[in-house]
């Protein structure tokens, strides 16, 4: 799940972190009180949406840049107002770009020093790590290549947490004054706290400031939350944003299904994440394309079959389908009748492969063949993903 | 032999109440698993199935019947709880079947695990089966057969592919262990190698990975100084786009780390045979066990 930039800077805000003052405003009006409000001359006006690159975007109404640096109240309320309600098109939304429905009206600081910092989880020793850099503003990735003795990594212990010490010591390595070492050490220990706090997988701040005035702010964050732990965060799961999805997935959460929408033209049923990996990968394999992922795990029932099939049929790219089931707790049965009853909702546009293996595979056969389906089967993988691929060039 | 359990094996189930943990202890039991305990609180003193008798806790039930492993089906919001509470008792072996643990939760439990005796499979896997013997999980025992051939996955349904395929070409089971799709887990991929490599009866492995994280490689590296038995691979996910979670929580490719054009060159640079599609995954083990003879 991903947030917004004023979502983010809400959430930084409770956990104590010090970012640039600021708010959002979902009407033009709104946006010259916040300025108001926030009683300087030097402010920034910034489009929300998820999407990278809103700087160099440009708006379907011909507005240029999704980010704007104003003078006073009235000019934030009329750059307001050119972005309120329009479509930004970066680099990274594709051709159809994405509406702006809010904007963030924010004091813009003088910036002396950039650096980055970032808390994540370290998969390899299972604990939290601290990765930080004095070349803040560029991706990590570039620094890691070109310099890779510019980054430091603190190393965090999961049951006693972040120790004050290595606050400090951070704040030193990474060449704050004397004087700026401790609002740095508090602003380093609240990012811990807002990513132990909020169940995050990572917090990347980047870049993390020293203004002239010699604060010391968290500029921009990106959070990776962890999906498991969000029902002990409401607050956080009431910050995702569907108009910002792909539809085909927000349909999908809409049932419990695990879904991801991919730009191939072959559909897949299956069951298990792993083995949905491998379907995808072995249709690549012979030279199709997959449309999508889709996990409908083990404990799915009739309705979120039908449901993910209906899905399937309903994306427009899709050429033909194939389900792959190996049941285990889920049974072949099921997954038979929630197909007969998606097809008998839906007329079936496109060829289907069915290949059906494990628990109750002979009473999913029986379903299926007394259904009168047009059912291309299939004996085992290699077999279904040959026949899917033809079926979907046109040719079975 | 086998590894980790077998016919001496004396189950718990954590969560033996409730609908799946009932459910997968029926089947456990019909497939010849000595269940001897079930513990969910406030259930104590009844019987499961008029056979199994359910405790309170954990240490009651170690203390009252000696058992050895304890496999947790509760939900999630309590499982990393449970694990420490079967660790705690005393427990040599803690499987969790649990999907959907928070990983701080995860990391924390392995965090206090460290210097216990205890193992730990899982979360979020399908279990370990000894074919024959015994059957801890949510696996088809139908699928499996007694054998030589060893394997570990990250994956539930493509371990049953993988194991259909060998019994299919005749060739059974030591112990499969599914090792679990979550980013921070107990068992890795290298700690089944060591165990496989240790067991007389394994003759060959197969380990079946996927994208995100660095166990295969690791494994990988192990093999390739330390093991004489044959090992097939094969890594899922070859085709998943970078930054998604790909079902599992553990399978993400992150910042071009984690690929799984990365886990293939290391597992072949350590002489390990890579299938090229989930369907040879038998295939690739028995052309490479026969190349050996």
């Amino acid at each position: 799940m991903n947030i917004h930039e004023y979502q983010a800077k809400e959430l930084l805000q409770k956990f104590g972190a010090a970012t640039p003052a600021g708010k959002v405003a979902g009407t033009a009006e709104e946006a010259e009180q916040i300025a108001r409000e926030l009683g300087t001359n030097a402010l920034v006006v910034k489009a929300q949406v998820h999407a990278g690159g809103r700087g160099k975007g440009t708006f379907a109404n011909g507005f240029k840049g999704g980010v704007h640096l104003v003078k006073s109240p009235a000019e934030a309320r009329e750059v307001a107002a050119k972005m309120l309600g329009q479509t930004l098109v970066t680099h990274q939304t594709g051709a159809a770009g994405r509406v702006v429905n809010k904007v963030l009206i924010a004091v813009s600081v003088e910036i002396e020093r950039e650096i980055y910092f970032a808390v994540l989880l370290d998969r390899a020793t299972a604990a939290p790590l601290i990765v930080a850099s004095t070349e803040g503003g560029v991706e990590i990735e570039t620094v890691a290549e070109k310099s890779p003795e510019k980054i430091m990594r603190e190393p965090i212990d999961p049951l006693a947490g972040l120790r004050p010490f290595q606050t400090r010591k951070l704040a030193k390595q990474l060449g704050f004054k004397s004087d700026q070492i401790k609002p740095a050490a508090k602003l380093f220990a609240a990012l811990y706290r807002t990513f132990i706090e909020s169940d995050c997988s990572m917090v990347e701040v980047n870049p993390l400031v020293v203004t002239k005035k010699g604060e010391v702010l968290a500029l921009d964050a990106k959070f990776n939350f962890d999906d498991n732990a969000l029902y002990r965060h409401p607050e956080i799961a009431a910050m995702r944003d569907t108009a910002e999805e792909d539809p085909r997935e927000v349909e999908a959460s809409k049932h419990g299904l695990n879904y991801i929408g991919l730009d191939g033209n072959i559909a897949c049923l299956v069951n298990g994440a792993g083995l949905a990996m491998a379907t995808m990968d072995i249709i690549k394999f012979y030279g199709g394309s997959p449309a999508n992922f889709l996990d409908v795990g083990g404990g799915a029932t009739e309705e979120q079959v039908t449901e993910a099939f209906k899905l399937l049929i309903s994306d427009e790219n899709v050429k033909a389908i194939l389900v792959n089931i190996f049941g285990g707790i889920m049974k072949c049965d099921i997954i038979a009748q929630g197909i007969i009853n998606a097809v008998k909702a839906v007329k079936l546009p496109v060829p289907l492969v069915v290949r059906l293996e494990g628990t109750n595979v002979d009473a999913g056969k029986k379903l299926i063949a007394q259904s009168g389906l047009a059912v291309i089967a299939a004996d085992d993988l290699a077999d279904a993903a040959q026949k899917v691929v033809k079926a979907a060039e046109g040719k079975s | 032999m086998s590894v980790l359990v077998d016919k001496n094996t004396r189950l718990c189930v954590q969560g033996i109440t409730g609908s799946a943990g009932g459910f997968h202890a029926k089947q456990c039991m019909e497939y010849g698993t000595n269940v001897v305990a079930g513990v969910t609180p406030g259930k104590g003193g009844q019987k499961f199935e008029n056979k199994v008798p359910v405790f309170d806790t954990v240490w009651e039930a170690r203390q009252a019947t000696g058992c050895n492993v304890s496999v947790l089906f509760v939900p999630a919001a309590g499982a990393a709880d449970g694990i420490l509470e079967a660790v705690d008792a005393g427990v040599e072996l803690v499987i969790c079947i649990t999907e959907g643990i928070p990983v701080i939760d995860m990391m924390r439990v392995k965090a206090e695990m460290a210097g216990k005796k205890s193992w730990l499979i899982g979360p979020n896997c399908p279990g370990i089966i000894t074919p024959g013997e015994c059957k801890i999980g949510i696996m088809p025992g139908y699928i499996h057969k007694p054998g030589g051939v060893g394997v570990i996955s990250r994956s539930g349904t493509l371990t049953y592919e993988a194991v259909w395929q060998l019994t299919s070409r005749g060739y059974g089971q030591s112990t499969c262990i599914g090792i679990g799709g979550d980013p921070i887990n107990g068992m890795s991929h290298l700690d089944a190698v060591k165990l496989f490599n240790d067991d007389p009866k394994t003759e060959a492995m197969i380990l079946i990975g996927e994208i995100g994280g660095a166990a295969e490689e690791e494994a990988a590296a192990w093999i390739k100084d330390n093991c004489q038995k044959p090992v097939a691979a094969f890594i899922a996910g070859a085709t998943a786009p970078p930054g998604r979670r790909m079902g599992h929580a553990g399978a993400i490719v992150s910042g071009g780390k984690g690929t799984a054009a990365g886990k293939i060159e290391a597992l072949k640079a350590a002489g390990i045979a890579v299938a090229d599609t989930p369907a040879t995954m038998a295939d690739t083990l028995i052309t490479t066990m026969n190349g050996r003879k």
